[in-house]
């Protein structure tokens, strides 16, 4: 990427008023991956933040272009590592819209159910992860506690741990494993009782709030025009749930609140997913009793074959909106396709929202943006 | 009663029956300079597995526990890691401070282990000023770490460096004013009289609301002093990645690691000693019977369990709270830490004056 | 906002825009010249289009085609805008002083595609090396190190 001349060069240009300009990443512990920050500090203070990308970038979308519309589903599950599920969710119906797929309904149970245990799943390591950032190492554990439960329903009913790959298009892969209810809800009691311990480590702890609060501050304006969505914006109240304008699969028959927060810094960010994971709780609650029996998996052709034209899907993913544009020929794989990635739009803020804050503010604005870095590479 | 005092004085005794006193003086010079090196090592050793474990134990996990029973040795291994990795030195770094710095931050250490005293007349030097050259050598480990900032020629170490040395600068005010309250109350500023003053019971204590105050003004300076988390701003791994020690490998990060944990063992000993009577065993008003059993557990071990019980809470902060920022940090200090601290020392000359502490 | 009032509002701005309703939304084909006025018009007028959600580029072989999908928070109608360019010196005026999202993801196209943007403040490449050779995403791509034979 870029050579050693020229980050001393950079260094060089832009030192001569005694700015101070560090490559943050692409090997940094807050950056969580290989995300490359050039950062220009006037002592402590932020001046400018320049993303370097490409590090962990495989050209998922060329790679698509040769791959089928049942192969290149599994392909996104390493974009957004954290929310693969939902990732997988998102390239299915879009396969089922443009070939009117019948989808039965048990299938659609389950995957919203698995969809919100991803977005608890990848919540939960983003509080971790956050909190790490900020130099509490403790709360990462707790949140890992619970994690590991999902992870293992996961593994139960999925076999794999994080690149899920449980859909095909029209259904699911295979049906439930036997045990799923039993260990989803033995999840809940578990998530509900130990909900108090990271209000008590985290949110109410006097440091926490007085990194967070007034920290990043991010415009409702300025997050609809940098394309900021899921919880970022929605910390700004921007309304932006696909799961309640576009409702997709079953998400219009269950109640749950959209979380919304003004303050627009930090800690709203904060606290829009930890609220976000409740309401994920509600949802699984009222569905994991009323799982209808049936097939798990629609009729489908063997060779899927998209009729010519255009095609977008979009669906909230952990990390805001999730897009998938497809562009065929009539052909077996895709012509174009592009992947409209929450993390990407959300990365492109970090500049504006940390500019003259300090170094420590940057981790709090990062680590509450919550960057998946294969996902902004892709 | 089991008691290190006798052995001092045999020591002494034999050593001054076969030399001259010139040669008695260097030959116990020698046995302390090696005394004192071993109890860094073996303290190192502890320490480090003490904070494993109580990390662990916090963190709802194991920790280590597969060198040695439970662990035991797994510091050990650790140690023979470091030994037998490469000590790497940065092409452009300035090569004689980045290999002094490490030093210059354990000599720190080890000089400020002269006054303490570990159990019953032992102690390496009873200064008269004890107090005042705990807080005068304490303050010179801010050079070494601002040296080993400069010349590692790394911006995150330059920033690791820059705030360490206003760290510790301003927290040492604090701590200051918090040693000054017990010296007020004891009216002596040598180290085994302030432990003397303490025999019918601790300051923490007998020296009432301002007392108390003094500790937590103690505690929370120090943790800032050893950078310490929540104060840990110049190593602050997730914005800094190891701040002022970022390019120290092998043996020399050995020392620089083992000397956070050998401040910590002084700052909570001396804590221990102010506050909670260092050796003295506790002793309840008339309560003979009592105070009589206390007496038969070995001062050494009283002095140590003070000690390490305030290690444990220093440990405590560490893996609760999050960092703060740079800035708070600083505002904690001059906004609210030091006016407490000049009012409380203000409380405490009054309360000395007029008698009003038991 | 029914597509009609959308389609009625871009003839008056726009005369030689074609527009498609085969599709989910609806699609607005309009020249690159005509493109940086409509969007503008489209952002700041009673359309109200303040969310560009997704900014990419199409390679048909024989042409390129910049592809805009606009919402609304207000009244939540999706639009479809679309430029063609030709292949040899693909070039369009930058919309990232309307929505400051496209910055980054013009960027991108940038380097994927070869398309240049005009007035871009910062027209760099983002992901690739800076002495990387060809555009990636276009059809006649060709890494002989990493093969993708479609």
């Amino acid at each position: 990427m870029y050579n050693q001349t020229e980050i001393i060069k950079d260094t060089s240009e832009l030192g001569a008023d005694g700015e101070l300009v560090i490559n943050m990443g692409p090997q940094h512990p807050a950056t969580h991956g290989v995300l490359h920050l050039v950062v220009t500090l006037n002592g402590e203070t932020i001046k400018k933040i320049e993303p370097h990308l490409g590090y962990i970038h495989r050209s998922i979308e060329k790679m698509c272009e040769s791959l089928t519309y049942r192969q290149f589903i599994y392909v996104t599950s390493r974009m957004d590592y954290l929310s693969s599920h939902i990732n997988n969710l998102g390239c299915a119906l879009l396969i089922e819209k443009g070939m009117q797929i019948e989808v039965p309904d048990r299938a659609k149970y389950i995957r919203v159910i698995l969809s919100e245990l991803t977005r608890i799943a990848s919540h939960e390591l983003w509080l971790g992860a956050m909190a790490m950032d900020l130099g509490a190492f403790t709360p990462f554990f707790y949140a890992f506690r619970e994690r590991e439960m999902i992870t293992d329903i996961m593994e139960d009913t999925c076999g794999a741990r994080l690149t899920m790959n449980y859909i095909v298009p029209g259904g699911l892969m295979y049906d439930l494993h036997p045990d799923f209810q039993k260990k989803v809800k033995a999840f809940i009691t578990q998530f509900k009782s130990k909900v108090t311990e990271y209000e008590d480590l985290v949110t109410n702890n006097i440091i926490f709030q007085s990194r967070t609060k007034g920290v990043g501050i991010l415009s409702a304006e300025d997050a609809i025009s940098y394309g900021c969505t899921g919880p970022v914006a929605r910390a700004s109240g921007v309304s932006c749930d696909i799961r309640k304008i576009y409702p997709y699969e079953v998400y219009d028959k269950v109640e749950f609140d959209e979380v919304l927060e003004t303050a627009g810094d930090s800690f709203a960010r904060y606290m829009v997913r930890v609220k976000e994971m409740n309401q994920s709780i509600r949802i699984i609650e009222q569905l994991i009793d009323n799982i209808p029996e049936g097939d798990f998996v629609g009729k489908t052709k063997n060779v899927l074959k998209l009729p010519k034209g255009e095609f977008y899907t979009r669906v909230e993913t952990a990390r805001g909106e999730f897009g998938v544009y497809v562009v065929s020929e009539g052909g077996t794989t895709p012509h174009r396709i592009k992947f409209r990635s929450p993390g990407f739009s959300n990365l492109s803020v970090l500049n504006h929202i940390s500019v003259g804050s300090m170094i420590g503010d940057l981790m709090a604005s990062m680590g509450t943006l919550d960057l998946v870095i294969p996902d902004i590479d892709r | 009663m089991f008691s290190l005092e006798g052995i001092t004085t045999n020591v002494q005794d034999w050593l001054l029956m076969k030399f001259n006193p010139t040669m008695a003086l260097a030959i116990e010079c020698v046995i302390v300079i090696l005394l004192s090196i071993s109890l860094f090592a073996l303290l190192g050793l502890v320490l480090v597995l003490m904070e494993r474990k109580v990390a662990a134990h916090i963190q709802i996990r194991l920790g280590p526990n597969r060198v040695g029973p439970g662990g035991m040795f797994q510091t050990v291994a650790d140690t023979l890691k470091l030994i037998m990795k490469e000590g790497l030195v940065p092409d452009k770094a300035d090569k004689f401070l980045f290999n002094l710095a490490p030093f210059v931050v354990m000599m720190v250490g080890m000089l400020l282990l002269a006054p303490i005293a570990f159990a019953k007349n032992f102690q390496i030097w009873d200064i008269s000023i004890g107090v005042l050259y705990i807080s005068s050598v304490s303050s010179l480990s801010v050079i070494g770490i601002l040296m080993a900032g400069w010349a590692s020629n790394n911006k995150y170490s330059l920033i690791g460096a820059m705030r360490s040395g206003a760290q510790i600068v301003s927290y040492e005010l604090s701590a200051g004013f918090a040693v000054l309250t017990i010296v007020v109350l004891t009216g002596s500023l040598q180290i085994s009289e302030i432990v003397n003053a303490q025999q019918n019971g601790w300051w923490i204590f007998k020296g009432h609301i301002p007392a108390v105050i003094a500790f937590v003004l103690y505690i929370i300076a120090v943790t800032a002093e050893t950078n310490r988390a929540p104060f840990d701003l110049a190593e602050a791994e997730s914005e800094l990645t190891a701040g002022f020690h970022t390019e120290y490998s092998g043996m020399r990060f050995a020392l620089f690691f083992l000397a956070e944990y050998i401040n910590i063992f002084i700052v909570c000993a001396i804590g221990a000693t102010l506050f909670f009577g260092g050796w003295m065993p506790l002793h309840i008003g008339n309560w003979e019977a009592f105070n009589h059993l206390m007496d038969y557990i070995p001062s050494s071990v009283w002095f140590m369990g003070k000690t390490f019980f305030l290690i444990f809470l220093i440990m405590w902060f560490r893996w609760t709270f999050p960092r703060l920022r740079v800035d708070q940090l600083l505002n904690l200090e001059w906004k609210y830490l030091l006016p407490i601290s000049l009012f409380n020392l203000l409380l405490v000359a009054v309360i000395a004056i007029l008698g009003w502490h038991f | 906002m029914t597509n009609e009032e959308i389609k009625e509002y871009i003839t008056t701005l726009a005369p030689a825009a074609t527009f498609d309703e085969t599709g989910e939304w609806l699609n607005i084909m309009v020249t690159a010249e005509e493109l940086k006025p409509l969007m503008l018009a489209l952002r700041n007028a009673k359309t109200q289009m303040n969310y560009l959600f997704c900014l990419t580029c199409v390679d048909f072989k024989t042409h390129l085609t910049m592809v805009y999908h606009l919402s609304a928070t207000t009244h939540r109608q999706s639009i479809v805008i679309k430029a063609n360019l030709n292949r040899e010196q693909p070039s369009i005026e930058t919309v990232c002083d309307i929505w400051r999202t496209a910055e980054f993801l013009e960027r991108e196209v940038f380097e994927m595609f070869g398309v240049h943007f005009t007035n871009h403040p910062d027209l760099r490449k983002l992901i690739l090396e800076d002495d990387f050779k060809g555009y990636p995403l276009r059809k006649d791509f060709e890494d002989p190190i990493n093969m993708i034979k479609l």
